[in-house]
């Protein structure tokens, strides 16, 4: 088996969503991160008041993230066959909580401005 | 949900793009040259390779000869037959993945003077050139069993999936009546080389899956007629399927090859070594007997000994190169190798011609050799699929070894087929992957 080299995957991916939809995402995605960091630069901390409700949407973002893949592929949980199958649904689940959890914390952090110590 | 998005996609993109076969750089050193490559058939290979050797070759000048307007992405057609897909998910037009330094002449290659190094197309055109790349694909010989015919596909209970996307689509609508009455589903395949010889189990399993969803499965017979003593031609991959059929309880006669079809009497005739057997049915999915195209088969191109009467084009099962024709490489359906009648083959295919054409351009050797790798992602169900990479020795060459079973029914090897493979593949037209 040889390499998956970076420039093919970038390809693929543009293939995937087409090339402005595949960008447009990056750019979304690198807003959100971006705008995370700031955030945590500017209150020097994680507001835990804020970390707690976004945390709490963290499983609504996993069930998002796999029933969107099941429904997109036309399969379910029924047809899960091997350890992997439950692997990649973990992390696409970790994927989508992480995900939302990220955002909701820095939308948070971002409407509700710099405030004093939580 | 951006980040999650692209999670994913990572993840699917690099499975996908694994199970076509992963690619090497898609651009090395460019080399100057003013050869005139001609490259017949602008199918996977032929507009991978164009845009490949675009890349690559300076001053060359590369001409690509096919008649057709539409580009066909053919691994879509089962999906279509299955009603995943409408028949529009396979098409695009030629146009789009050619290269604009490539001319393109929109005709058919007519004949072939490999002597002269001349390809005439079909208004007459003489097109000389120094190199020649034949990937013209194959040919459905549908003539060859009698009483059949395109036009009677999507009537009758007769499905076939690989006439056309308008033909996958037809055959779906067959396939969801015949699900829903229940009666006996006649499945098989040819005696020749065919491109997807996982196709016709694939598409018996679909069918089974239907049946089994929509209740109708008791009232269902499923009867898979293998051309030879075996279902599949890897052993290993063999010996699964067959515990499979016995699962699924399909009833598997071998050594049956279709020869006729009557669609009045819904019955199929079987050449076998006890003679002719009739078998009725209410749904078939007829697989013809596949050729060389005719211009590649009245040229002095194919092998002589092997594969008489089919035509496919004589080349080192490694270089690709023509054995009597050094300046002369194939390339996809049409290669004479004993396996790799896929899009996954032609992924894995075309870096090796191009390495071992513009190394020759060059006054070198080339480096690269195919070692006959095949993938087929053999769905067992809709949300299920065995993702089989095998080469010339019969190997099983899993890219994701100890991670993801060759041999296991997996929804990942799924949501490869369905989310990651045709991006892949457009990639690989574009000469990226």
């Amino acid at each position: 088996m040889e390499e998956l080299t970076f420039g093919t995957l970038i390809a693929v991916l543009e293939e995937m969503f087409g090339r402005g939809l595949f960008w447009g995402l990056v750019v979304i995605a690198a807003l959100v991160t971006a705008a995370f960091v700031y955030v945590i630069v500017r209150d020097r901390s994680l507001r835990s008041r804020w970390f707690l409700r976004a945390e709490l949407l963290a499983p609504i973002g996993a069930i998002a993230a796999i029933w969107f893949v099941f429904v997109i592929t036309r399969s379910g949980l029924g047809d899960v066959g091997g350890p992997i199958d439950v692997i990649a649904l973990i992390m696409i689940g970790l994927a989508g909580a992480v995900g939302l959890t990220f955002l909701a914390y820095t939308v948070q952090a971002v409407v509700g401005g710099k405030r004093g110590e939580a | 949900m951006s980040f999650e998005l692209d999670r994913r996609a990572f993840l699917a993109a690099a499975l996908g793009a694994t199970a076509l076969g992963a690619a090497r750089p898609a651009h090395a050193q460019r080399v100057a040259t003013s050869a005139k490559i001609v490259i017949i058939g602008a199918g996977a290979a032929g507009s991978s390779l164009a845009n490949r050797l675009a890349a690559r070759l300076d001053g060359a000048e590369i001409t690509i000869i096919d008649a057709r307007k539409r580009h066909l992405y053919q691994p879509g057609f089962t999906l279509i037959a299955s009603g995943l897909k409408p028949a529009g998910y396979s098409v695009s037009s030629t146009s789009d993945w050619l290269p604009r330094a490539v001319n393109w002449i929109e005709e058919g290659a007519a004949e072939i003077d490999p002597e002269a190094k001349t390809v005439t197309t079909d208004s007459g055109t003489q097109v000389s050139y120094d190199y020649l790349v034949v990937a013209a694909g194959l040919k459905l010989n549908y003539d060859q069993i009698e009483g059949m015919d395109v036009g009677l596909i999507g009537k009758d209970g007769i499905g076939s999936v690989y006439a056309s996307p308008e033909a996958a689509e037809a055959t779906w609508r067959e396939m969801d009546r015949f699900t829903d009455e229940g009666g006996v589903g006649l499945f098989s395949r040819p005696a020749t080389e065919m491109k997807c010889a996982g196709a016709p189990l694939k598409y018996t399993f679909l069918t089974d899956d239907y049946a089994r969803r929509k209740g109708n499965r008791g009232k269902t017979e499923i009867i898979y007629a293998a051309h030879s003593k075996s279902l599949f031609g890897v052993p290993i991959v063999n010996e699964k399927v067959r515990m499979l059929y016995g699962e699924r309880g399909f009833d598997t006669r071998y050594e049956h090859v279709m020869k006729a079809i009557d669609p009045g009497r819904k019955v199929a005739t079987f050449a076998t070594p006890e003679g002719d057997r009739e078998i009725p049915f209410d749904f078939t999915n007829v697989i013809p007997p596949m050729s060389a195209p005719d211009v590649i088969r009245n040229s002095p191109l194919p092998w002589a000994d092997k594969w008489v009467g089919q035509g496919y084009v004589e080349v080192d099962q490694y270089t690709l190169r023509h054995n009597r024709y050094p300046d002369v490489f194939a390339a996809g359906d049409v290669a004479g190798v004993p396996k790799g009648k896929t899009a996954a083959s032609a992924k894995w295919q075309v870096p090796v011609v191009e390495d071992q054409l513009v190394a020759q351009i060059a006054g070198q050797e080339g480096t690269e050799t195919y070692n006959g790798y095949t993938s087929c992602p053999l769905i067992t169900r809709v949300g299920r699929a065995m993702l089989i990479e095998f080469d010339y020795k019969n190997n099983l060459v899993p890219s994701f070894p100890g991670v993801i079973a060759p041999l296991e029914e997996l929804w990942v090897s799924w949501l490869m087929k369905e989310i990651a493979l045709k991006a892949t593949y457009n990639a690989m037209l574009r000469g990226r992957a």
